[in-house]
């Protein structure tokens, strides 16, 4: 009995967003990379294919972490001391492009310089993260924004508090923002309507709907961007930009990732556990529907790498 | 499909005799669409109304239950496409496969069975074996008995020796693995005779929908999927396709389904898993004993599970940790199950006493409920005097979460007498700071 399949018919879909410019297009870098376009919950190809493939962005600091887990530090070695090799490993690992987050101790000058070099060491596109401290991302993010002006740059993080200055200076360089809401569609939607109220061109916004590890609020992230999926197939402009989210920042951040003695023993081994949490925490984003997932360990970045392969190209 | 009050008043006998304790049938009809009387209160409803009444009410995926003795594993049942929607009910049973010609069978169940993890105050393990047969089933599950009381998934295409192997297992519900276009007829027979569950495998959904109605005819209800595809995204789509068009009450296809999570390599096994968990499995195997991969599945499984309305949540109080002294630290907490226990877990394990008061933020974490005016100055106070911390302690020195050190101010103001400490920002970095600052 040939069974019908029930399709879905939306009436909206998600934006399409370039990240990085070519030296054709007035930037630098070798390639870019387009996320979005999405017609459908994510993957449905009996709906319509998946015009582009989420990308996985590695995250990479300016300074040496010190409070990140063992692990990391032993797979980045002596690469964590200078962006510009770190950046060059993570491009070797698979990444599609980088996330170089910048330190509360970087001068303007330092964080210029930061940003330089890596994109000197490498072609791929770059997103860069102030501190997250207001006054202080404003001053480094403006600086380095009038630096690589026409590099397509993604600046972050915009929050509701903390987004006009960002917002102006990528408008005024040629850059897109990363635009962060507190795990609600309808603050999500808002901050986005407020930063395209600047006047921000749409195909320069990346949504962030914030999201948490696994084990530790994942599940309410998981669901807000199903709703913000839903929301913008179902034709709502404001939420049709494509998602970013930071698994490998979160999952790092956990016991279960940072932590190798005094567990418990059903935890098991830990340098296994800890990618299984960053790839299991990504993996139910992925599905979700997100764009880009900002990843920490090489290997995890591996294996999501292999499940979107297989789930684009079913 | 649920039908509305006009079409179950077209079932009624509509002669309006008011026996049912309403006026009219129509009255009656309408309260049964509201599922707020039971059928059985009218005594004049014909068979063949009952019977379409019954379909009507039957979930659109249907229940199934694993038993064996004392433990049980249910699935199916479930009513929407997204967790946000309502919520998911039955969690998916996590299954390890063993084989039969396997020499360490015992020990390795026996070892499997004794995984046992915590996760926020819940303990987890696995739900039960698929032995497969590629030796000697009833030897195998005879084994495999001895050493533990879960359910048991059998693999095996011999009727045979599938019927000597669950006639070991009587009042037991267990799973065969799989009923194909080749031998369903006497699988269907060997299910049906022992009440066993019949998973059901075809290439595509079509082949699997005929299939399911054949076998129904042979008399067996109860009945699992198996959806086939070759890689994550073929199977996303079956997932997907089967569970709408069973939520649209397409009853050949409205069974929990099962899948292999190693079937593309033990390499790819844990991701295959977790996307079977988020995306409408109801039985998942894996080949690997391995706890750091089962822990995180069984965590994703709990997290994509909870009522989405509802965190889960810790009783407000104080809790003793360490059999506490009256010199002992008071550190303050908020009622979220995960906040409770990462903070619970942490000064438990460090072998330090203190007094955790755990207050009413709505089961919020630390963060949130601070964002969300739940936790403040007003409200840790409140929880302090409320429970009378005063009378248990000789140190009126008490310590809140790093993440809210901005509260301290005002809490000191609030608690006049009290010393009030900012701790670390994240609960690991607790016992250092027990060590090193509360002394
Ligand atoms: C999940 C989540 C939610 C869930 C709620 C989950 C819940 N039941 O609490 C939802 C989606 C509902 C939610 C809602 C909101 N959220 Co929220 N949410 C999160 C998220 C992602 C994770 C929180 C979490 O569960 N953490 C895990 C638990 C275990 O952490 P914790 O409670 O802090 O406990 C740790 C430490 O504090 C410490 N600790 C705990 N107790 C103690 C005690 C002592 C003595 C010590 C020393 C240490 C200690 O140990 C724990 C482990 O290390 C965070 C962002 C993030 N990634 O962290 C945002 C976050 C907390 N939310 C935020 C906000 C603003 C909100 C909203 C107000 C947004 C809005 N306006 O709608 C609402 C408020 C809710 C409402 N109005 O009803 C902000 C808070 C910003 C700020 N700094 O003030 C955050 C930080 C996101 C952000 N970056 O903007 N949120
Ligand atoms: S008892 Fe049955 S027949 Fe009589 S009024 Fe009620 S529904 Fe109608």
């Amino acid at each position: 009995m040939p069974i019908e399949i029930p399709k879905d018919k939306w009436p909206g879909s998600i934006r399409t967003v370039t990240i990085g410019a070519t030296s054709a297009e007035g930037g630098t870098r070798a390639k870019t990379v387009t996320v979005g376009g999405g017609t459908t919950m994510p993957y449905l190809h009996f709906e319509a294919p998946t015009p582009n493939k989420p990308a996985i962005a590695i995250e990479i600091k300016s300074r040496k972490p010190e409070d990140w887990s063992p692990l990391l530090a032993e797979v980045w070695g002596a690469a964590m001391a200078d962006p510009a090799q770190w950046a060059k490993k993570a491009e070797e690992a698979g990444a599609d492009l980088l996330v170089l987050a910048l330190t509360v101790e970087d001068s303007p000058e330092d964080a210029v310089k930061a940003v330089k070099s890596v994109l000197g060491a490498t072609g791929l596109p770059l997103i860069v993260w102030g501190p997250g401290q207001a006054e202080k991302d404003n001053e480094l993010l403006v600086a380095v924004a009038e630096a690589a002006k026409g590099e397509r740059l993604v600046l972050g993080i915009c929050e509701d508090k903390n987004y006009r200055t960002i917002v102006a200076t990528a408008m005024a360089n040629g850059h897109l923002v990363q635009a962060r809401a507190p795990m609600d569609v309808n603050l999500s939607k808002q901050l986005n309507i407020l930063i395209s109220d600047m006047g921000m061109p749409k195909d320069r916004i990346l949504m962030d709907p914030t999201t948490g590890a696994l084990g530790y609020g994942m599940e309410y992230g998981y669901s807000v961007m199903e709703r913000l999926r839903l929301a913008a197939l179902q034709g709502d402009a404001m939420t049709q930009f494509p998602m970013i989210v930071t698994p490998g920042f979160e999952a790092w951040k956990t016991k279960e990732a940072k932590v190798g003695e005094g567990i418990p023993e059903a935890w098991g081994d830990w340098k296994a556990r800890a990618i299984h949490w960053e790839t299991l925490t990504a993996l139910a984003l992925v599905e979700s529907g997100a764009d880009i997932v900002v990843l920490r360990h090489p290997e995890s970045v591996k294996r999501v790498k292999d499940a979107i392969g297989e789930l684009v190209v079913a | 499909m649920a039908l509305s009050g006009i079409q179950i008043y077209k079932l009624l006998p509509q002669t309006n005799c008011k026996e049912c304790g309403f006026p009219t049938c129509l009255a009656f009809a309408m309260k049964l669409a509201a599922k707020q009387v039971e059928l059985g209160a009218c005594p004049y409803v014909s068979e063949e109304s009952k019977k379409q009444l019954a379909e009507s009410a039957a979930p659109p995926i249907r229940l199934v239950t694993l038993k064996a003795d004392g433990n049980e594993v249910k699935v199916g049942n479930e009513v929407v496409m997204y967790r946000h929607e309502k919520t998911f009910y039955n969690k998916p049973g996590l299954f390890l496969r063993v084989k039969a010609s396997d020499p360490d069978l015992a020990k390795k169940v026996t070892q499997a069975d004794a995984y046992k993890v915590n996760y926020v105050g819940m303990d987890f393990s696995l739900n039960g074996y698929a032995i497969e047969a590629d030796g000697d089933l009833t030897a195998a599950v005879k084994t495999v008995r001895e050493v533990t009381k879960r359910p048991l998934i059998l693999i095996s295409n011999d009727a045979a020796a599938l019927d000597s192997s669950l006639s070991l297992l009587a009042g037991e519900t267990a799973l065969i693995y799989a009923a194909s276009e080749s031998n369903y007829e006497s699988l269907a027979e060997v299910a049906k005779k022992h009440k066993a569950v019949l998973a059901v495998k075809a290439d595509t959904l079509d082949a699997l929908a005929d299939l399911t109605q054949k076998i129904q005819t042979k008399g067996v209800e109860d009945m699992v999927l198996d959806l086939g595809g070759k890689n994550l995204g073929d199977w996303l789509m079956r997932s997907t396709q089967v569970r709408r068009l069973a939520l649209k009450n397409f009853r050949p296809l409205g069974y929990p389904v099962i899948f292999f999570a190693a079937q593309n390599g033990v390499e790819k096994e844990a991701v295959y898993a977790a996307q079977a968990i988020a995306k409408y499995a109801g039985f998942v195997v894996i080949d690997t004993f391995a706890p750091e991969m089962i822990y995180p599945l069984l965590v994703l499984r709990e997290n994509l599970y909870t009522d989405p309305q509802k965190p889960i949540q810790v009783q407000p109080g104080v809790y003793e940790i360490n059999s506490p002294k009256p010199e002992s630290p008071v550190l303050v907490t908020t009622n979220f199950s995960i906040t409770y226990f990462a903070v619970a877990n942490e000064v438990e394990g460090s072998g330090l006493p203190a007094w955790l008061v755990v207050t009413d933020a709505e089961g919020m974490s630390v963060l949130t409920a601070w964002a969300a005016g739940k936790f403040d100055a007003e409200r840790i106070a409140k929880a302090i005097k409320g429970f009378n911390v005063a009378d248990k302690v000789s140190k009126k020195r008490l310590v809140l979460p790093g993440h809210v050190a901005v509260l301290s101010g005002e809490v000191e103001e609030e608690l006049p007498g009290w010393e009030v400490r900012v701790g670390p920002r994240e609960a690991v970095d607790l016992p250092a700071f027990m060590k090193q600052a509360l002394n």
